[in-house]
């Protein structure tokens, strides 16, 4: 069907046309240029967000401690609740409660923990988490060298800690600093592990200390400002009825009501993760079907131009039907036709689309809500098998209009 | 000596509808034609000469009848094979020449080897031996609108005889040439039914229908007289 022959008719009956052919095939290729684009751009926000998510772990709740706003056995609203080690202690033991931590706070709130580094001759404050050892989980943190904080760490109150590379670079100027000493507000720590993150880089400008040297250091007592855990692979229903549960068994370690939506603060992050996926698909298959448009509008250009050019070669169809050419001989030669031209211009929208998207990932700068718009291979491939067919459908009423032209009614002399 | 027939006619009728009319444009059409003959159709326009030509042609079906071509049945006839008889059996010459416009003289008379899968080198090859044979070898490169009205004649015919066909079929071949470029073509025919092959002009013009050795006269649907 593909013979040379074949392709030197089709090529040569578009090139006696090449306005029309050109202005066809830009109607197909805007088609696919807004699809790729679109997807593109959707795969961008997509891209920005779950960055942006990547920073912890999409399945962790953090529960952080409020004030009450009811009376609960007989004591006040407005009593401010925090946590303690024993109440860590015990949120552990709950099943479902997959990794967990408890961060507590120097100064008091979560924000505005920068404490003095010293290094020699060297001072800077750096962000100071005090935290159990799980952290490393739920912040997904990436350990370069050395290790994280561990439970030997906590139970003896060590003065050691986890810091960030740039804390390094910062401090020493290299990063090849385990075994390094460092003082914090004026206590000496010792470094033992380096680490990395995939969130933006603000994530690595922190330091990691033990959460009982830090209540120990920072006249903390045994409070627990924040409880944070991981739920595994739970869905969003299981991890809202294991939220209830632990904060149940830290209503009544409290003494507050359970159902006190000011007590405890919660931030639920598989939910807002489901919530994201949930607009994302939605925002998808949106462009996905803004995209189906236009092709479809390409494809439609495509069906009507080629059906003009049958009627105008009605005659030359006619002559080559008693020259003995076949009915399929007739529709396969106009479907090549189609699919070629489709298939061309299908391909140059296509590059111009990621080429286009290309410019945007270089020009734009990164940011939580954008980030690597691109369209991956499936989508590149679904788009091609798209083209293949859409230049089929588009060729195929004048193709059947051409295989019927009688030779007859196209060789009556007018 | 009677050859024998190549294309027989048998009974054959021929309806057109017309809005709710029953057209009935040939009427038990019988004829004969041996291998070989130079023969005319003659008859007016509306006597049912072109319907016949078509039917001839294999271009166009009929309702009643028997219509032999080579010992072969033409009857009913798919797309597909009546493409394939055309292609084998018939050579076409048009009044309009009906060469197609965008391809040079060698490239409209390869056409028919296109449809019989000839490699396109051969073709064209084919198609030069045919082009010189009708004296237009040095106009091969030419598109028909660089041509005259009789050159584009003669490529039309080349192109009808590149197939070998059994038969050529001229309808009205110079219709629309003077006269001496008539004479000319009416001589081509001539040298082309010399060497054998059957031809069938179909034509008004009395002077042309003179240079056939038997002339079928059509009125009114049917055969008048056959001489």
């Amino acid at each position: 069907m593909f013979s040379a022959d074949r392709w030197y008719e089709v090529l040569s009956t578009l090139a006696r046309n090449p306005l029309r052919s050109f202005l066809t095939a830009v109607a197909v290729a805007w088609g696919i240029f807004m699809l790729v684009v679109l997807l593109g751009m959707g795969k961008g926000l997509r891209n920005g967000t779950e960055k942006s998510f990547s920073d912890d772990a999409a399945n962790s709740v953090w529960i952080f401690g409020g004030s009450t706003s009811q009376p609960f056995a007989g004591l006040p609203v407005n009593r401010r609740i925090v946590f303690d080690n024993d109440g860590y202690e015990a949120v552990r033991r709950v099943r479902g409660v997959e990794r967990l931590t408890g961060r507590f706070f120097a100064r008091g709130a979560m924000f505005g923990n920068e404490l003095q580094i010293r290094v020699g001759a060297k001072v800077s404050s750096f962000d100071v988490r005090s935290v159990h050892p799980d952290h490393l989980y739920l912040e997904k943190s990436i350990m370069v060298a050395g290790r994280f904080l561990n439970d030997l760490d906590v139970a003896e109150k060590r003065k050691v800690t986890a810091i960030g590379a740039p804390v390094a670079e910062f401090l020493w100027g290299h990063t090849d600093v385990i075994g390094q000493g460092l003082a914090i507000n004026g206590v000496q720590f010792q470094v033992v592990g380096l680490f990395t993150d995939e969130g933006d880089a603000g994530e690595l400008r922190k330091l990691y200390i033990p959460i009982s040297t830090a209540q120990l250091a920072f006249n903390g007592a045994d409070r627990v400002n924040v409880l944070m855990f991981t739920v595994g692979d739970k869905g969003v229903g299981e991890t809202a009825k294991l939220v209830d549960d632990v904060k149940g068994l830290l209503a009544e370690r409290e003494r507050f009501a359970a159902d006190d939506p000011q007590a405890t603060r919660v931030r639920n992050n598989l939910e807002q993760y489901a919530t994201f996926q949930e607009i994302f698909t939605i925002i998808e298959i949106f462009i996905m079907v803004m995209g189906a448009c236009t092709l479809v509008a390409g494809i439609v250009g495509v069906s009507n131009i080629m059906m003009i050019a049958v009627k105008e070669r009605t005659k030359e169809i006619g002559v080559r039907k008693a020259l003995g050419a076949t009915p399929w001989t007739i529709v396969s030669t106009i479907l090549q036709e189609s699919v070629f031209l489709t298939a061309v211009a299908g391909y140059v929208g296509l590059v111009a689309g990621v080429g286009l998207l290309e410019l945007l990932a270089w020009v734009l700068p990164k940011s939580d809500f954008f980030s690597d718009p691109s369209v991956d291979l499936t989508v590149g491939l679904g788009a091609t098998a798209v083209l293949m067919v859409s230049g089929a459908v588009a060729g195929f009423v004048p193709a059947r209009t051409a295989a019927r032209v009688s030779p007859v009614v196209a060789l009556r002399d007018e | 000596m009677p050859s024998p027939a190549v294309l027989r006619l048998n009974g054959i009728n021929k309806y057109y509808q017309v809005g709710s009319h029953r057209l009935h444009v040939l009427r038990n059409v019988d004829a004969e034609i041996g291998d070989g003959e130079l023969v005319a159709i003659m008859g007016a326009s509306g006597s049912g000469k072109s319907t016949l030509l078509n039917i001839l042609g294999i271009l166009d079906g009929y309702d009643a009848g028997e219509y032999w071509l080579d010992d072969t049945l033409v009857r009913d006839l798919s797309e597909t094979q009546a493409a394939r008889y055309r292609n084998r059996f018939i050579g076409f010459v048009f009044q309009s020449f009906n060469l197609l416009p965008f391809k040079t003289a060698v490239e409209n008379v390869a056409l028919p080897l296109y449809y019989q899968g000839v490699s396109r080198r051969t073709r064209n090859r084919t198609a030069m031996q045919y082009l010189e044979r009708v004296g237009l070898a040095d106009w091969a490169e030419h598109r028909p609108s660089e041509m005259s009205g009789g050159q584009k004649q003669r490529v039309a015919i080349a192109r009808a005889l590149i197939g070998k066909p059994k038969i050529i079929l001229a309808d009205e071949p110079t219709g629309a040439l003077d006269s001496e470029t008539s004479r000319q073509i009416m001589d081509l025919l001539a040298e082309i039914h010399a060497s054998g092959i059957t031809v069938i002009v179909v034509t008004h013009e009395a002077d042309i229908a003179a240079r056939a050795q038997r002339i079928i006269r059509l009125r009114d649907g049917k055969v008048e007289a056959q001489a």
